[in-house]
């Protein structure tokens, strides 16, 4: 179960965050959906342990460990995964070195066996199928010369092989056509389960169609500002952020309708 | 200054004196003449601004003396399954070498010296007092394999000893060899090689240079290359070990089309000096060379990249270029960066590029946030940046070497 609570943060005294309030419980997935500037992507990097940002106020806590308080590879072995927005291209860094270097990473601090070459090449073999992936995406160096769609692949294909307990996905859908989306989109299905958690974080409806969340909530102005079940990703569909009283152009602390 | 480099320069001329004389004496003396004239060169010479022999200097001036017990120091030598050729203290070692065929000599090379000792005084200096070198000769259109080039300086606990070992590689037309010249010691010394090379028409050498020195030891070598028209020098240059290193290449394009890749990498920390010094003379039309220095710094290490271009009348369609980057882990290392060009064609294509940073933050996260630590996170950018002037090394073995000599820095050093 992830538990945030008062959680504010900021930029060089700028704050972003003003009081987030979330529990996602151990097997759900939970969306949000915010307008630009709501602070989706800094709630998702100060989750995975970005140093760019302050933390000002609050907790997160992980299966009663305190997120906050580890390193970012820490909380990756505590099981957390973040699907980035923008994969870092790593030029001279292979990726089937680069994975297996993760998991064994991983693996490690968690107190299993590391993987040799064969067993990993078998394991990551297997999720590259799941995942409609040339063979080759190992050979390539980490996202360099990757298009968009193969970005979010890979970034999919890293959560398959490292296994997380809670995956944060931050705007996995953008940049997919149809197809790519389905496939992302099974790539997180195939992971569900009791003891899988997720934050699908997205501008649209269109991933939870095929993402069903068990909740939405609505980020604004770096607060949750409504929380239901899947309808409200319909509502907001039909109605835009205006017909739930928020304000979408609003940034930071100044939205108008909030409370 | 306490040191200054004339009492030291006057004590190596004074061993030369005291030297019996061999069949190479009129260039030894002739060598002892320049190099009186120059000394040990300071940091007012344009070629020295950045590099400062005054430590060196100040080293007790005494030959390396023979070592008998040589058994010991097989573990010193590189991991490596090819022919190789081992120098300890700059005398042949027949027992730790596995490759002899009659080319080691004693003294100099008897082939006409390619060594300019007006613009070199270290190389004269080398010439005055070499002892054993080796000559390899490859025939015509015959390809000469992988040969391991071992040069090992053993000074004694408490005194400091001084070295000069020398080879000579002639490849004729046609002819390829790969040769991996591997230097390392213990102690306090001062190694100062000469390496003179000479490719034919159609020649290649693939030249991968690991300097492992001592950290408490100087290196200054010196290398002179000739290539005619169509040869090829691939070098590529490892340096990690030494106090303070200095790799200056004088390397002449004398024939059409020919090539030069002349690539190099420092990995230096603490407070170390490393410094990539080349002089590279296009005097016919249509030859390139290409040269990428890359620098790892931590601590207070010091790195410079001095790489100068001549192009002559004649050289048309000369392709020059020279990229210096440099990674610094530190904020107090520093790099010191000058190309050099001197155009006197004009139809030519020269360019220079530098870029210096420190590891990038977002690339560091992304591994970090998949699990990886931030040592291990560190090490892979280190390597990735590194990976792309070690992929062009063609010989796999010596590319291997590399790798493992990387690693092995890696291990000891943090």
């Amino acid at each position: 179960m992830l538990e945030i609570r008062g959680l504010s943060a900021g930029i060089e005294g700028k704050p972003i965050l003003n009081g987030i309030d979330l529990t996602v419980p151990t097997g759900e997935v939970h969306a949000i959906m915010g307008p630009n500037g709501s602070g989706k992507s800094t709630l998702s990097y100060i989750l995975a342990g970005h140093e760019g940002y302050d933390v000002t106020g609050g907790e997160v806590w992980l299966d009663g460990v305190d997120l906050l308080a580890l390193a970012p590879e820490e909380r990756a072995a505590a099981g957390l995964f973040l699907a980035f927005q923008y994969p870092v291209e790593l030029p001279g860094v292979g990726n089937a070195n680069f994975l297996r270097t993760a998991l064994n990473a991983v693996r490690r601090a968690r107190g299993e066996a590391e993987l040799d070459a064969v067993q990993f090449l078998k394991l990551a073999r297997a999720a590259l199928r799941d995942l409609a992936m040339a063979e080759d995406m190992l050979k390539r160096n980490v996202n360099v010369g990757f298009s968009g769609g193969e970005k979010k692949r890979n970034e999919v294909l890293q959560m398959a092989i490292l296994k997380p307990k809670f995956a944060v996905l931050d705007e996995t859908d953008s940049g997919l056509d149809i197809d790519a989306l389905k496939i992302v989109a099974g790539g997180v299905n195939a992971l569900r389960g009791p003891h899988f958690s997720a934050l699908v974080i997205t501008h649209y409806q269109r991933l939870l169609d095929h993402i069903t969340p068990d909740r939405v909530h609505v980020l604004a102005g770096g607060r949750i500002l409504r929380s239901g079940g899947p309808e409200l990703a319909h509502e907001l569909e039909r109605g835009g952020y205006a017909a739930l009283g928020i304000d979408a152009t609003a940034q930071g602390v100044s939205e108008a309708n909030a409370a | 200054m306490s040191a200054t480099p004339a009492q030291p320069a006057a004590d190596f001329l004074a061993l030369f004196d005291a030297r019996a004389e061999d069949s190479f004496h009129e260039a030894r003396a002739s060598a002892a003449r320049a190099f009186a004239a120059a000394g040990i060169p300071g940091r007012r010479l344009e070629a020295w601004k950045y590099t400062d022999l005054r430590p060196l200097a100040a080293l007790p001036v005494r030959l390396a003396p023979e070592i008998t017990d040589v058994a010991r120091l097989a573990a010193m030598l590189p991991a490596i399954a090819a022919p190789r050729i081992v120098f300890v203290n700059g005398k042949f070692s027949e027992s730790l070498s596995t490759f002899s065929d009659g080319k080691i000599f004693s003294g100099l090379a008897a082939a006409p010296s390619l060594a300019s000792h007006e613009n070199a005084p270290l190389a004269a200096l080398n010439t005055m007092l070499a002892e054993d070198g080796a000559v390899i000769r490859v025939p015509e259109n015959v390809d000469g394999g992988t040969l391991v080039l071992v040069h090992l300086t053993i000074a004694s606990v408490d005194a400091p000893v001084f070295s000069a070992s020398r080879y000579r590689i002639d490849l004729a037309p046609g002819a390829a060899l790969n040769v991996i010249e591997y230097s390392s010691g213990q102690g306090v010394y001062w190694n100062n090689p000469v390496s003179e090379i000479a490719l034919a028409e159609g020649a290649r050498l693939g030249h991968v240079r690991i300097q492992a020195e001592s950290v408490e030891g100087f290196q200054t070598a010196t290398l002179f290359a000739d290539l005619l028209g169509g040869a090829r020098y691939e070098a590529f240059t490892l340096g990690l070990g030494a106090r303070l290193a200095r790799s200056e290449t004088q390397l002449r394009l004398a024939g059409a089309g020919a090539i030069a890749h002349m690539d190099a990498a420092q990995l230096l920390a603490g407070a170390q000096h490393g410094d990539v010094t080349t002089v590279v003379a296009h005097d016919a039309p249509g030859c390139a060379s290409r040269q990428t220095v890359k620098n790892v710094l931590d601590g207070r290490a010091r790195a410079v990249f001095q790489g100068r271009i001549e192009v002559a009348r004649a050289a048309q369609k000369t392709d020059g270029y020279q990229m210096s980057q440099a990674l610094l882990l530190s904020p107090d290392a520093e790099i010191d960066c000058k190309p050099e060009l001197e155009i006197f064609a004009d139809d030519v294509k020269c360019s220079h590029g530098a870029t210096v940073g420190a590891l990038d933050p977002e690339q560091m996260f992304y591994l970090r946030a998949r699990g990886i630590p931030g040592d291990l996170a560190r090490r892979m950018l280190i390597r990735a940046f590194l990976a792309e002037a070690i992929e062009n090394v063609a010989d796999v073995p010596a590319r291997a070497l590399l790798e493992d000599t990387i690693d092995a820095w890696w291990e000891q050093g943090r």
